[in-house]
Parts: structure tokens; sequence; C-alpha cells
């Protein structure tokens, strides 16, 4: 109970933070709006190849922008633990009774409010661009649950990395060695059809791939939903494990003190 | 009752630093009490150990009675933590930055509201409680800092170097103010210091460290009395320095006498009511006086005398490291 109530004071904390500087949020969507845009114009003709079930490549590649995005988002959400550690935040928390669970939900928490938040004007602007999500409102939801998922799963590794290295370089190193290897063994650009067999093997134990494939039955006919839940709970325990892990993560950085 | 028990802390970090080689100290409570010592010396890490940052590799401790490696809990509900980096949010409010300390202490509501109005008043920053921390002095962020530490009205209060960064002037006003906290908050206070002159301002005891260890124990007072009194420097208007040396060497109450050209030095029991019978001693010899002055014996000396070596410089070299 005292690990909600601390998650949810430090989440404030993050919340506010965020509210003062929006700026962050439009930074964190320039690279999501150029991939929207022009991906979507060069790669305009790519359904007439065979495996994408939608004829619109905008409509198949906005869930995929909206949990690449989110994805980033909690690759790099560790830097704001780097943040706090070098402002000697977390060593001020340590020697109060906070719990160290909350120090790092309340970071994964805020981490996916952030991709919700960006995912919205993601799906704005596809929707603009033509993008239909077919099951409606409740579309929505699966895709914004999916990128907050996503977000959460990967923000939970991140602040565990940042608590070992406690370094901005590192974290940007490390962040850069996983992000890259796992968008591509997805199919957040590309039908998973088109992929090589032993990728298309690998992409199944991807969480980017989960959150990336949820997203997109929504838009597709035939929406799936078992498989939609199947992810989710995968995703969700994914998000235990590496928040465990980032938790755990305390005793290394609490040796260096 | 001790406030803190000490017994034998050690500890050796990863690449083979030894910060603590069986440090050793008691706190009485409602005393002030200085870690004093050299840049790396490890006040620090005793603090961060008393605090349950870290564990030491050997011996053990309590605060406020509650032993710090068994009841970590408990001993982080009666401590507060001023680490000598500031631990503030910078981009919330000084109101904000307490209001959260105090949650996670579980004060809730108008309690709340009134110990961080209350805090904000007796820190001098209530009319910037509502301004981003980003625009506040170094000054303001200290007290601020302070101000986090005594939320939850704890009953020992750790300083790691408060005044470190501060401008002289601000440290002056800090001293004050910590000097009233202590007092109107009743607090046992910890404080580490690599500035002699603050250990002596403010501590009612003090212990000087040195490369992990305690090396001296007192009060500020009593390890200067230790090197048997104060420096008196005559200086004499003619020479005759050996007649002026034999002079006063022979009068009660000089422990040493020594000279150098026109400078005669001398440690006296009690420079007040030494220095006029050294000048009439001189006066009936027909020595002539130019100038007196007297001092006090400084933390300097006494580091000096314990140790050895030279505060100043042993302070710069491993701040240089």
């Amino acid at each position: 109970m005292t690990a909600v109530e601390h998650t949810w004071f430090m989440f404030g904390r993050h919340v506010r933070s965020l509210a003062r500087q929006p700026v962050w949020i439009v930074i964190l969507l320039i690279q999501p709006f150029f991939w929207l845009v022009l991906y979507s114009q060069l790669f305009r003709r790519i359904t007439d190849l065979p495996g994408f079930e939608t004829s619109s490549y905008i409509e198949f590649l906005t869930p995929g922008i909206v949990v690449m995005t989110a994805f980033f988002t909690g690759a790099w959400n560790g830097m704001s633990m780097v943040n706090d550690l070098d402002r000697g935040i977390i060593e001020r928390f340590l020697a109060i009774p906070a719990r160290r669970s909350s120090l790092v939900l309340s970071h994964v928490a805020q981490c996916s409010l952030n991709a919700v938040i960006q995912g919205l004007i993601v799906l704005c602007l596809g929707y603009l661009m033509g993008a239909r999500v077919r099951e409606g409102l409740l579309g929505w939801l699966v895709i914004l649950v999916a990128a907050a998922l996503v977000a959460a799963c990967f923000s939970g590794i991140s602040n565990g990395i940042a608590l070992f290295t406690r370094r901005e370089e590192t974290m940007i190193a490390v962040s850069n060695f996983i992000a890259l290897p796992l968008l591509f063994f997805s199919s957040a650009l590309i039908a998973r059809d088109l992929m090589p067999d032993w990728m298309r093997t690998a992409a199944r134990l991807n969480p980017v791939e989960w959150g990336v494939v949820s997203a997109r039955e929504t838009v597709q006919p035939d929406t799936d939903w078992g498989t939609i839940g199947l992810y989710f709970v995968l995703l969700v325990a994914t998000v235990a494990a590496t928040s465990a892990f980032a938790t755990w993560s305390f005793r290394a950085y609490r040796r260096t003190l | 009752m001790d406030a803190i028990v000490v017994e034998g802390l050690e500890k050796t970090y990863p690449k083979g630093i030894r910060a603590l080689d069986g440090v050793s100290f008691r706190v009485r409570e409602g005393e002030v009490f200085g870690l004093l010592g050299p840049n790396g010396a490890g006040k620090s890490t005793t603090v961060r150990v008393l605090a349950t940052l870290t564990a030491p590799d050997a011996g053990s401790a309590t605060v406020a009675g509650h032993d710090v490696f068994r009841e970590p809990d408990a001993v982080r509900g009666v401590i507060g933590y001023v680490a000598q980096q500031s631990g503030h949010d910078r981009e919330a409010t000084g109101r904000e930055n307490l209001a959260l300390q105090g949650h996670v202490h579980g004060l809730r509501g108008a309690p709340l509201r009134r110990r961080v109005d209350e805090l904000l008043d007796r820190l001098g920053i209530a009319d910037a409680g509502d301004r981003i921390v980003r625009t506040y002095s170094g000054g303001m962020r200290r007290r601020l800092d302070i101000g986090l530490g005594l939320v939850h009205e704890p009953s020992v209060l750790f300083l790691d170097e408060p005044t470190t960064g501060l401008d002289p002037e601000a440290r002056a006003s800090m001293w004050d103010e910590l000097e009233r906290l202590a007092r109107e908050e009743s607090l046992t206070v910890l404080l580490t210091t690599h500035y002699l002159e603050e250990a002596d301002q403010l501590a009612d005891r003090l212990a000087i460290v040195s490369q992990g260890k305690v090396v001296v124990e007192g009060t500020p007072e009593g390890l200067k009395r230790q090197l048997r009194g104060d420096a008196v420097t005559i200086e004499l208007a003619d020479g005759r320095a050996e007649d002026a040396e034999a002079a006063i060497r022979a009068l009660r109450g000089v422990h040493e006498a020594s000279v150098e050209d026109q400078l005669l030095r001398a440690r006296v029991e009690n420079g007040g009511t030494a220095v006029p019978g050294i000048l009439s001693a001189l006066e009936g010899r027909g020595i002539g006086v130019t100038s007196v002055t007297m001092s006090r014996p400084s933390l300097d000396d006494v580091y000096l005398h314990v140790t050895g070596r030279d505060f100043r410089t042993e302070d710069q070299a491993s701040a240089d490291e």
C-alpha cells in the first residue's frame, strides 16, 4: 500500500515537471513525424506487395509508428533516472522511508503517460493522412494500451541500466545498441510475411513486436482479439519483470555510495 | 543517552580505496558534533553509513537507539540527511519539494501544509516558496536542502559539508541559521566540514578525522588548550633578542619561547594575564617593544599537532586528486 502511495507522489513530481516543459513531447515527436510522413510517401506503393492485409500503407504504418515511438521513449527513459542520480535526488530519497519500487515505478508510469500522449498525437496525424482504425474508439484504446505497455517494458530495462552505469554516455551507447535491432526484428514498418523465416521467428520473442501486432490487429479486417489478449498478458508480465530488475539494481547503485 | 554510537566502522570501495579504517565516536543527545577533516578523510562515507545509504565492511552503529543495519527504516524515520550534493528537484517549487518529502514521511493535509509554511518561514525563503528552485540563489538552495532534512521533525540531523560552495557572506548567515535551528528544533546534529572555522564556530564537540580514522576528539576549546596556551608574538625595537628571550623564559606561565630576527615568539598559559608581565619584564631590562600580538591557538594548530601534517596543504592535495 505504501509503495502505491509513494509511487503516486513521485509520479506527481514527474508529471508536474513534464507539464512545465511540454516541449519535450514535441521533441520526442519529431522523429515519428518524419517516419510517418516521409516513410509513408516513400513506400506508398509497398502495399502492392503480397503480405499486406490493408491496401493503405499509412493505415498499416500508423499503429506501428505509435508503438515504435513508445519503444524509443521507453528505451531512453533511463536518462531521467541518470538526471535524478546526478542531482542527488535519488540519494535523498534513499535516506527517507521511500519504497525503492516507487522510485522505479513512478518513472515507468511517467514513461507510459508520455507514450500515450505521443500515441494520441500520432494517431490524430495518421487520421488526417487517411488512416482509419476499424475497431473505432476501442481500437484507439487498444493501440494506446499497447504503446503504454511497450514503453513501460523498456523503461524498466532502461532505468535498471541507468542505475548500473550512472552515466549518460553509457546510456546512449546501450540504448542505441538495443534499439535498432529490436526495431528491425519487428513488423513496425514492414509486413511480417515479407520477413525471412529466421527473422520472423526471432520477432516472436520481441516485446516491440507484441505491441506492434496487437496495435495493428485493430486496423486490419478480422481483428483477432485472442492474439491481442495473449500479447497484452505477455507485455504485462515483461513490465513486471523489467521493473523488478530496475528495483533490484538499486543494490548495485548503493554499493557505489 | 548517546544519540549516535559508532564503533569500528571499516569500508573499502571496490577499487581498493580504504575510506574508513576503524572510525569510532559517540555523539550525545542535543549536541552539535563536528567531524572535521580534509577532503577524502572519510567524513562523507561515515555519514552515508549512518544515514543507511551504504553498508560498511565491518563495525556497528546506532542512531537514536536504532541499529543502522538491522532497522534501517526506523533510522530513516528519525533522521534528516542533507547531502553534500544538494538533492532538491530544480524543476519544482520549494513548496512542492518540501511537500513531497513530507508525503513520503507520512505527513498529510493541514499538518503538512503548516509544517511546510513554518519551514519556509524559518529558513527565510517564504517569499520564494512558490518559485521554481532553478531561480534560487546558491544560499537559498542550500536552505531548502536543510528544510528537506527537517520536514518530519527528526531528532538527529546529518549535515554533510553544509556550507561548501557558498560565498563567505552566505556561509556566515548559514552558521547563524544552523545554530538557531539546532536549538529551536532540539536537534542532535552531526556535521562534517573541512572548514576549521566552521567546526570551531558550530560544534560543541568535534572529532578530527584523517585517513579513515578519528585521530582526536574533544571540545574545540579543550583541543586548543592541549596545545598549552596562547601564542604571543613580540616585535622588538632594537635587537637584544637573546636577552629578551632569557628574560621571559624566567617568567611563570610561559611554556616556550624562541627568537627569530626581531621576533620573539612565546606560548603562554593565558595570554591576557601573561602579556603585562612580559612587557614589564622587558621594560625592566630596557628592551624596547614595537608591537605585541596575541592569538588563541586555532584548529589548524591542533591538526598540525595531532597529525604532523598541515591541514590546508593536505586538504588541497586531496581536492586535486
